[in-house]
């Protein structure tokens, strides 16, 4: 087994550690909401009212019609909630509690089986962060087994009771590629696996268990190039998908943060409507994901599609007298941003961070004045707009670098597709 | 809180359509002084680093504090050896203040006036930049400086080093700096000689500085000592003299990770080598000597001047140390090499880095080449 120690980084220590205790939780409501999914043009195939199974079709991608996103729980749809220029903002189906599934075992070819059931979406391919397109043949995939974020849950304490599942996802994943599938673990495992997996174990700060960090020390993307990622719960709902012929929805999530009360992990379903189980602080933010990638859910309250942890911490909407000159104990409290945008000065620091071989401020001014050639020439292939959430987080001037790395990520896709 | 209320009631007069929208810069400048504004992360990452500019320019500004009090503390000095009146520490540092408050106070006014006025025509935020030119111009002058040529090259600095490309950031010279070589070139008379370094001199005392000295043709051993060097009771620049003050600040800015030590490390290489192989003064006499130290440390770093990537901060460094050395010892016309180096590879910066950044580049297509061929 290769060993890789990713020396740049930083592990950002918060309070609200999950407790090791997994309960079940069986939600009422679960939704589905497009915009997780980078690029999809969602096509409604219900309406609200339809009675749906699990595993019935929500929605597909207008793009690329092979696409569908199929319901996690059975039931009927409650509604489909639209914000400006009536963009679909979540599809919400109400569960009737039978999870009554389509069975798609007869289906043979795996491509086709993780189509039609809605399961196809947890593959992701890089660049773009878009869901895999099923007529490409992709370089590699890659499989991050942890998760090095803050306050990450535990994976192997996810996994624990669905290994075979997991086993099965990964043989599934080795007939998708002519390359090699990279499974990236923090620890050593004793498994036998198809010719072309390799397993290769990282040490190392956060990114170091970020899909896009391995992904650069493994093989790095060329122009031209795809190769298709996957975390561990999308894994094993493709392995059951192919052990059980169901769409298993089943998703364990670990509640997390400093204005969390009593985190621990639960057992529910994807997309399903967390706001009852959880028990936060007044003034506080729920977030689905972790504090640097995840999305804002406090006023809807449904998980997100990809998300296996919920963080909530402290609002920062206060002011604080002479903030920027007192002597500060705990760096990372709440969501203020302890300062105003200004123009980049500092240099140097992004760098410290940043494991990739890359230089971070010359990519991030590329994508600002949406020059494609020298945002190619300097490595915007290699990297996601996550990539970029520690560089963020440190940023003494303050930009919204995530966002100025996804719009020019965006820009080249529109351009060039 | 009161006052917090006070603020939140008047700030509806500053906002668009209010009384005084047209201060709004202004306004926003004071209350984010004041206050650590309320706002909180709305996309990407939901927490940020307890550092913005802000605090990072407060840093510089401590680091230079020592500086400031002994540069305040050796005008006097120097003024009374001159004269050789012997008096109390009190009557020594009340004569410094009397001059380097005037400085200070030209300095502020006007760069301050200039940077908020240019806010407010480009309705964005004041930059916090000039606090750390401002303290910075003084301490890079002779006490003596007529106070307006002090305003005017503050304007020149400020208008044309900086607001002209954009304000803070977008700079391509340190602007204190620019201010310097300004009246340097301006008004050589007030800026170089044996005259100028020690305020209201005795006109029978020297006043030389080292450099001065090495200058004129003298000797190693006719120079201060080296500890006189290192403490500072030597005539020079305010700010200039003292290295246990310049480095006790240095410390503070390494510490909290404000500058760059490639670069100082690599400044230093570059003088030590210079000297070694063209000069007959021993190396650790220019170490002591002139700006080299200050300008290392607080000048030579400016994260926005220097160069920007890792390998180009060590190229840069190394040229700027030794380029000082080689102006000190080859050139004619003046005795200081320092403030000229850094200007010149201001300008150079980004040359390197472009190179540094092209070497990335030719790496990265080489790899794309290779894995075309292999597809092939």
């Amino acid at each position: 087994m290769d060993k890789v120690k990713i020396r740049k980084g930083l592990n950002i220590r918060l309070a609200g550690e999950p407790l090791k205790k997994l309960e079940s939780y069986e939600p009422t409501f679960c939704a589905l909401k497009p915009s997780d999914f980078i690029g999809v043009a969602p096509k409604m195939d219900v309406a609200e009212g339809d009675v749906v199974k699990v595993g019935s079709v929500l929605f597909h991608d207008k793009n690329n019609e092979r696409i569908v996103f199929t319901s996690p729980v059975s039931g009927k749809v409650k509604a489909i909630v639209r914000g400006e220029k009536r963009a679909i903002l979540r599809v919400i189906v109400e569960s009737d509690g039978k999870n009554e599934s389509i069975d798609f075992s007869d289906i043979t070819d795996p491509i086709d089986r993780m189509l039609r059931s809605g399961v196809w979406p947890v593959l992701r391919q890089r660049p773009y962060a878009t869901i895999a397109n099923p007529s490409d043949k992709p370089k590699h995939i890659f499989v991050s087994m942890f998760d090095t974020a803050p306050l990450a849950p535990d994976n192997d304490f996810i996994i624990e009771n669905q290994y075979d599942a997991l086993v099965e996802g990964i043989n599934v994943l080795s007939q998708l590629t002519d390359g090699n599938v990279y499974i990236n673990v923090n620890h050593d495992i004793k498994q036998n696996f198809p010719k072309n997996v390799i397993v290769t174990q990282f040490s190392g700060p956060h990114p170091a268990g970020n899909i896009g960090t391995q992904i650069n020390a493994l093989s790095p993307i060329n122009k031209g190039e795809v190769v298709w990622y996957c975390y561990p719960q999308g894994v094993i709902t493709i392995g059951n998908l192919f052990l059980k012929g169901i769409y298993d929805s089943s998703r364990v999530i670990a509640t997390t943060g400093a204005a969390m009360h009593n985190p621990h992990y639960y057992t529910t379903r994807i997309g399903a409507d967390i706001t009852p189980i959880i028990n936060i602080d007044e003034n506080a933010r729920v977030i689905s994901g972790n504090v640097l990638t995840g999305s804002n859910i406090t006023d809807d309250g449904f998980l997100g599609f990809y998300d296996s942890q919920v963080t909530a911490i402290p609002e920062g909407n206060h002011y604080r007298m002479f903030g920027w000159l007192l002597p500060v104990f705990k760096r990372y409290t709440d969501t203020n941003t302890n300062g105003d945008t200004r123009p980049y000065i500092m240099t140097g620091q992004f760098e410290q961070v940043f494991p990739f071989d890359i230089y971070p401020m010359q990519l991030i001014k590329a994508c600002l004045i949406k020059d494609i050639d020298q945002m190619e020439e300097l490595g915007i292939y290699e990297v996601d707009a996550e990539d970029f959430a520690l560089c963020e987080v440190i940023d003494p001037s303050k930009t919204p670098i995530q966002q100025i790395i996804r719009e020019g990520l965006e820009f080249i896709r529109k351009e060039t597709s | 809180m009161g006052l917090r209320s006070y603020i939140d009631k008047i700030k509806p007069n500053f906002e668009q359509g209010g009384k005084f929208a047209k201060f709004h810069s202004t306004f926003e400048a004071f209350e984010t002084f004041l206050y650590t504004p309320n706002r909180v992360t709305s996309n990407g990452a939901h927490i940020r680093h307890y550092a913005d500019m802000k605090r990072n320019m407060i840093y510089v500004l401590i680091a230079l504090i020592p500086c400031f009090l002994f540069g305040t503390w050796n005008i006097g000095y120097q003024h009374y050896l001159s004269l050789g009146e012997s008096v109390t520490f009190w009557q020594i540092i009340g004569y410094g203040l009397l001059k380097i408050i005037p400085i200070y106070l030209v300095s502020y006014i006007v760069g301050l006036a200039i940077e908020f006025t240019f806010a407010e025509i480009r309705h964005e935020e004041v930059n916090e930049g000039y606090f750390v030119t401002g303290f910075l111009i003084p301490l890079i002058m002779p006490a003596d400086v007529p106070l307006w040529m002090l305003a005017l090259a503050v304007a020149f600095a400020v208008i044309v080093g900086k607001e002209v490309f954009g304000g803070s950031g977008m700079n391509v010279v340190n602007p204190a700096l620019l201010a310097r070589a300004f009246l340097f070139f301006s008004y050589p008379s007030k800026m170089t000689g044996d005259s100028v370094w020690i305020a209201e001199k005795a006109d029978a005392y020297s006043g030389a500085t080292p450099l001065g000295i090495i200058f004129n043709g003298g000797s190693v051993s006719e120079l201060p000592s080296l500890m006189d060097m290192f403490v500072g009771t030597i005539p020079g620049s305010i700010g200039e003299t003292s290295k246990i003050a310049i480095l006790i600040g240095a410390l503070f800015l390494i510490v909290n990770g404000i500058v760059s030590l490639r670069i100082i490390i690599s400044t230093f290489i570059g003088a030590i080598a210079m000297s070694l192989l063209i000069s007959d003064v021993p190396f650790y006499y220019h170490l002591m000597m002139g700006g080299f130290m200050f300008g290392t440390f607080f000048m030579a770093t400016d994260p926005v001047t220097a160069a920007q990537t890792n390998i180009g901060k060590w190229i840069y460094g190394f040229l700027v140390g030794a380029i000082a050395i080689l102006i000190r010892v080859a050139n004619p016309g003046y005795p200081e090499g320092m403030m000229l180096a850094i200007l010149l590879l201001n300008v150079f910066a980004p040359l390197i880095d472009w190179c540094v950044v092209a070497c990335n580049i030719r790496r990265r297509k080489k790899r794309w080449a290779a894995a075309e061929r292999r597809i092939r």
